[in-house]
């Protein structure tokens, strides 16, 4: 229905097409959650890329005279340093700047993963139906007995923490969401008539699956990206915090909140700031999800 | 019925046995073990020697179905850590780890569903939107951060309760209060639609026109249905409760399985690790195995599929 009228429009004339955007533009606006949200996760995002020209300070640079020093808003914090230093002297906020750039890096690469797997289960399981669905939804159901941290840290404990370790490891963990989410819609869409006439038009299945019915089950994967985004970045960050994740000197956020964690009795900022960064970025992503989802579902759009 | 919870039955068992070959065969392609265990200093004498004694020179499949023969008689062989049997050490600690997974689980639910019912009733206003912050915020908060700062607030500053170990009851409220925020918000959450869909029904239409006084029809009619999935899921996040624990168990030094199974990961103990991941995932596999069957007793269409 609606890719009628939107050929319909477009072919016309161009002016039609403003409505749709400004309709889906208006939603935007109207919906708070998801507006509070874009804004966060855009400025976080604006500051991981342009991290070297924010940063004050080299996040390595270690200076012993400077150690400890705290944030701007205690008697003794200097607008030099203004989130303080760590105990290695090193500026909290270079690295609070570029442990950005990690959580983000982790969360994109390790959703993108687990997207591409779950995805192609669930879309097969979906579409196929039969004995392809039994085993995927069994495959799909193992996944799920396994616990996800305790198959994390022995993992990376035997690999050996590093970056792409945790991108891997958290990759290969996390497509559960996705493939029942994926198998679910596609179900849904398999005896659609899009679907049937492409069939009859001659189309090869994975012409039908990649060109035709993956489009329309974007919006609810898109959704399930933000959820999984969100998993991965709090996962890094206790893998991080448990020492077996990114490993030191990295500014990822876990790994500070560890770092700091013997002076959080007298400094409670060292722990303080890299918690609220975290908790921050999750929550802008999980209010985009959150949106998002409203957006897709009629009922939502209240 | 029956036919249901024999194939659901039949169904939980070959997952676990899937799950223990699976955990079983990442542990083993994810490094030499024989190399991990010896350490950085050993010479290839000595990892030779280790890999014979602890029979890891025999091929994978003969070596698993060894373990898996043991396993299902509850040995999961020596320890390489202490000379105890794995079984020793975990039933030593697993009563801990249970103790605190149903106290953050009781919690959870306490908090969940009376919040759950009042955001519905009260849908979009401000406690309504309270209420939905306050899911929002603790499933964004990671749960070894909140940890910590529940120790500083609550231990250091005001010495209401100890900071970590697990010699008495209030050694397991601040453990319990960050692993019940963590499962808190999506029961929350499915009380809220689910009673936002009953009390939008027929049949609560119908109590309201036969006179019933409004918390009848709340309490009785709607919460009933609308509680039954959120049972379910409390059942699979208790499942996903045990395994996340590690980290909660850490931070406060709680010496349960989760620390257990921690401690030997740091200490390439693998027997320990290996028996701790399929003992957690049969609990979950029981727990969702026990959701499934309580739903279908509860909704008789779910039997026929």
């Amino acid at each position: 229905m609606s890719n009628l009228t939107l050929t319909a429009n477009s072919s016309i004339t161009s002016l039609p097409a403003v409505p749709e955007w400004r309709r889906i533009m208006n939603r935007f606006l109207g919906h708070r959650g998801l507006m509070i949200g874009s804004v966060i996760l855009a400025v976080i995002i604006l500051a991981a890329l342009f991290a070297p020209w924010l940063a004050p300070h080299d996040p390595y640079v270690q200076n012993v005279s400077q150690r400890m020093i705290p944030p701007i808003w205690h008697d003794k914090g200097t607008w030099n340093h203004i989130l303080g230093t760590d105990k290695l002297g090193r500026d909290y906020l270079s690295r609070l700047l570029y442990g950005a750039r990690i959580s983000l890096t982790i969360g994109i690469s390790a959703a993108v993963i687990s997207g591409l797997i779950g995805t192609t289960l669930g879309v097969l399981a979906g579409y196929f139906g039969g004995r392809v669905d039994a085993v995927i939804s069994y495959i799909i159901t193992t996944r799920l007995a396994l616990p996800v941290v305790l198959v994390a840290l022995a993992m990376a404990s035997l690999v050996g923490g590093s970056l792409q370790t945790v991108i891997v490891l958290l990759g290969l963990l996390l497509w559960d969401r996705f493939a029942v989410v994926a198998r679910s819609t596609t179900q849904q869409l398999r005896d659609a008539e899009f679907i049937a006439s492409a069939k009859v038009l001659g189309a090869s299945t994975p012409y039908i699956l990649i060109r035709e019915l993956l489009p329309n089950i974007l919006s609810a994967l898109i959704v399930v990206m933000t959820l999984e985004m969100a998993h991965a970045i709090l996962l890094e960050a206790a893998l991080s915090f448990l020492g077996i994740g990114v490993q030191p000197p990295s500014p990822s956020w876990g790994l500070m909140v560890a770092e700091g964690k013997s002076y959080m009795f007298f400094q409670p900022w060292v722990i303080a700031i890299p918690g609220v960064a975290l908790m921050v970025l999750v929550l802008a992503i999980n209010l985009v999800g959150d949106g998002l989802r409203d957006m897709n579902a009629p009922e939502g759009r209240s | 019925m029956l036919v249901f919870v024999t194939r659901r039955l039949l169904v939980a068992l070959s997952v676990a046995l899937t799950v223990s070959i699976v955990s079983f065969l990442l542990l083993h392609f994810s490094g030499d073990l024989a190399t991990s265990i010896a350490g950085p200093d050993a010479t290839a004498e000595q990892v030779e020697k280790i890999r014979v004694e602890f029979g890891l020179d025999q091929p994978i499949v003969e070596q698993y179905f060894h373990w898996l023969v043991s396993a299902v008689q509850l040995n999961f062989g020596r320890s390489y850590y202490f000379q105890d049997s794995v079984m020793s050490l975990i039933s030593e600690r697993l009563p801990i780890t249970l103790t605190l997974g149903g106290l953050a689980l009781g919690l959870a639910i306490l908090v969940a569903i009376p919040l759950g019912v009042i955001a519905a009733i009260k849908q979009n206003t401000w406690i309504d939107r309270l209420a939905l912050s306050f899911a929002v915020v603790g499933q964004a908060m990671p749960s070894f951060w909140f940890g910590l700062t529940l120790i500083i607030v609550f231990a250091v500053n005001l010495h209401w309760l100890p900071a970590g170990g697990n010699s008495s009851w209030q050694h397991f409220v601040l453990p319990a209060i960050c692993l019940g925020y963590y499962a808190m918000p999506a029961m929350m959450r499915l009380t809220r639609t689910g009673m936002l869909e009953v009390l939008n029904s027929d049949y609560i239409r119908t109590a309201r026109s036969k006179g019933l006084n409004e918390s009848t029809v709340v309490l009785k009619h709607a919460l009933r249905n609308a509680v039954i999935p959120v049972v379910a899921l409390a059942a699979v996040e208790l499942g996903f409760m045990l395994g996340g624990s590690v980290i909660v168990e850490s931070v406060f030094s709680l010496r349960g399985l989760g620390q257990l199974a921690w401690d030997s990961i740091s200490r390439n103990d693998y027997p320990v690790v290996q028996a701790v991941v399929l003992i957690i995932a049969v609990f979950y596999i029981a727990l969702t195995f026990f959701a499934d069957v309580l739903n279908a007793l509860l909704d008789p269409r779910l039997r026929v599929r």
